[in-house]
């Protein structure tokens, strides 16, 4: 079957079986490896993309049912050479361990703050509670959001402050 | 890599166009719609349906509306969108304590209510929070429409009284003046109910005119404790009554032994919980935080 999927702003047409799964799309049929693969039965959140500006787990979603609309990967985050504040905020926290949580993690977090320019920490925790971080590293991975809340990840623009977050030196990004 | 079996794959463009590709391809068609529950099962083989007929287009099923007196809810409404609901919110709390626990955000985004009572699992939390809610459904298929109570759809496990080529398209809720809630164990957030409980209570001159107890993976019969609402009803909403009719309720049902717990086990949560959202529903009537 045909289709024609809009993945960060560009239009791409393939054909596929219509058993392939979202996930395996992006990642086999495009090259967007950024979008992890892990548990296959939607619980651990490691595939999560945006589809038509909404997070879900492209684990769960067939490639077909996106033919005609929009889906955002981890590769669609940054602004040209310069990190999202999300992105960036994981690197100032520490947000991330092993790494392979942190893509959809960052998806989902993007989503947030376009929804809540200033979640709680409950909000964070409630927002990432479909999604496992094996290294359990969750304490830094909701100190990476808020901190990204407060330094311009609100309007989901690349205008991040520069202020080093607690226990760090610099901000790279 | 669990990749479901081959299928055919069709994308409705109206109820009328699904119904007829699932008259087309028969009992082996099924109707995806969040998929949720379907695609997990495919990739297991525990359902290998020869077509899809995917109706996540039908934006005319995607509506929440206050149709008269009713509660209109289409059957591809989103569960996180049930959940954000205004009116759901105000007047059926029931709904919005089941969909905080139903699964996470992420899979609430995608999952539909539709979807949910059609997939008739017994671990699922709508079935019992709308039957306890005696809500109707509004069907369709070759010969038109038809309203089915709740009570009477769920015929068993993964069994509902759909008809070959029919479609759930709607449900119904008379929007009134009574109070509700809903609790759930689960083993860890975002999991199946180890056991959970739904009550809806109307209360009128000091008394229980109508009740209704929906019980989720507890082995209730079509997920309702019909003995416990007939005790309620004519008697005082007080603490000595629901405790007796989460008795009651808890010996209605037959849990099964299973990894979230033995059978004993899930039948004392069956009664605790049962009294547990009874209370929270008559402290709402009374205009408490519950």
């Amino acid at each position: 079957m045909r289709i024609t999927v809009t993945v960060n702003g560009e239009q791409h047409t393939r054909d596929v079986e219509p058993r392939l799964l979202l996930v395996h799309f992006l990642r086999d049929e495009l090259g967007l490896t950024g979008t992890h693969w892990g548990c296959d039965t939607s619980n651990c959140g490691v595939c999560t993309v945006w589809l038509d500006g909404t997070p879900v787990k492209s684990c769960t979603v067939l490639a077909v049912m996106a033919d005609g609309h929009e889906v955002r990967t981890v590769e669609g985050l940054a602004h040209g050479a310069e990190l999202d504040p999300v992105q960036q905020g994981f690197i100032a926290c520490h947000g991330l361990q092993c790494g392979f949580c942190t893509p959809g993690m960052m998806m989902t977090a993007r989503w947030l703050l376009d929804h809540d320019a200033d979640p709680s920490e409950e909000d964070v925790r409630e927002a990432i509670s479909g999604q496992m971080c094996r290294c359990t590293g969750y304490e830094n991975i909701v100190r990476a959001i808020r901190w990204a809340a407060g330094h311009g990840g609100a309007r989901g623009t690349a205008d991040a402050g520069t202020e080093p977050a607690p226990g760090r030196e610099e901000v790279r990004a | 890599m669990q990749v479901p079996a081959a299928f055919q794959y069709e994308r409705a463009s109206s109820v009328e166009q699904a119904i007829e590709l699932l008259g087309r391809y028969g009992p082996d068609a099924r109707v995806v719609a969040g998929g949720h529950s379907l695609l997990p099962m495919m990739k297991l083989r525990l359902a290998q349906p020869e077509a899809l007929i995917d109706i996540n287009g039908l934006g005319e099923l995607a509506s929440i509306r206050v149709d008269g007196h009713d509660l209109a809810v289409g059957a591809m409404v989103r569960h996180a969108e049930l959940l954000a609901s205004p009116v759901v919110g105000e007047h059926f709390p029931i709904l919005r304590d089941a969909e905080r626990v139903i699964a996470d955000p992420l899979v609430r985004n995608r999952g539909t209510v539709g979807g949910s009572l059609c997939q008739a699992d017994p671990s699922e939390d709508l079935s019992a929070a709308f039957s306890a809610l005696r809500a109707t459904l509004v069907t369709q298929g070759p010969a038109g429409r038809r309203t089915v109570a709740i009570r009477e759809f769920f015929l068993g496990p993964y069994e509902t009284a759909l008809t070959e080529a029919e479609l759930l398209v709607e449900i119904r809720v008379p929007i009134r003046s009574h109070a509700s809630a809903y609790r759930k164990v689960e083993r860890r957030v975002g999991d199946w109910a180890v056991v959970a409980a739904g009550a809806v209570l109307e209360i009128s001159g000091g008394l229980v005119t109508e009740a209704g107890i929906g019980l989720t993976a507890a082995g209730a019969p079509r997920f309702v404790a019909e003995r416990a609402e007939d005790f309620l009803r004519g008697g005082r909403p007080d603490d000595e009554r629901f405790a007796e009719a989460g008795r009651l309720a808890a010996a209605e049902c037959r849990p099964a032994a299973d990894q979230r717990g033995p059978a004993d086990y899930k039948r004392h949560l069956a009664g605790e919980l049962t009294t547990r959202a009874l209370r929270a529903a008559a402290a709402r009537a009374r205009g408490q935080e519950a």
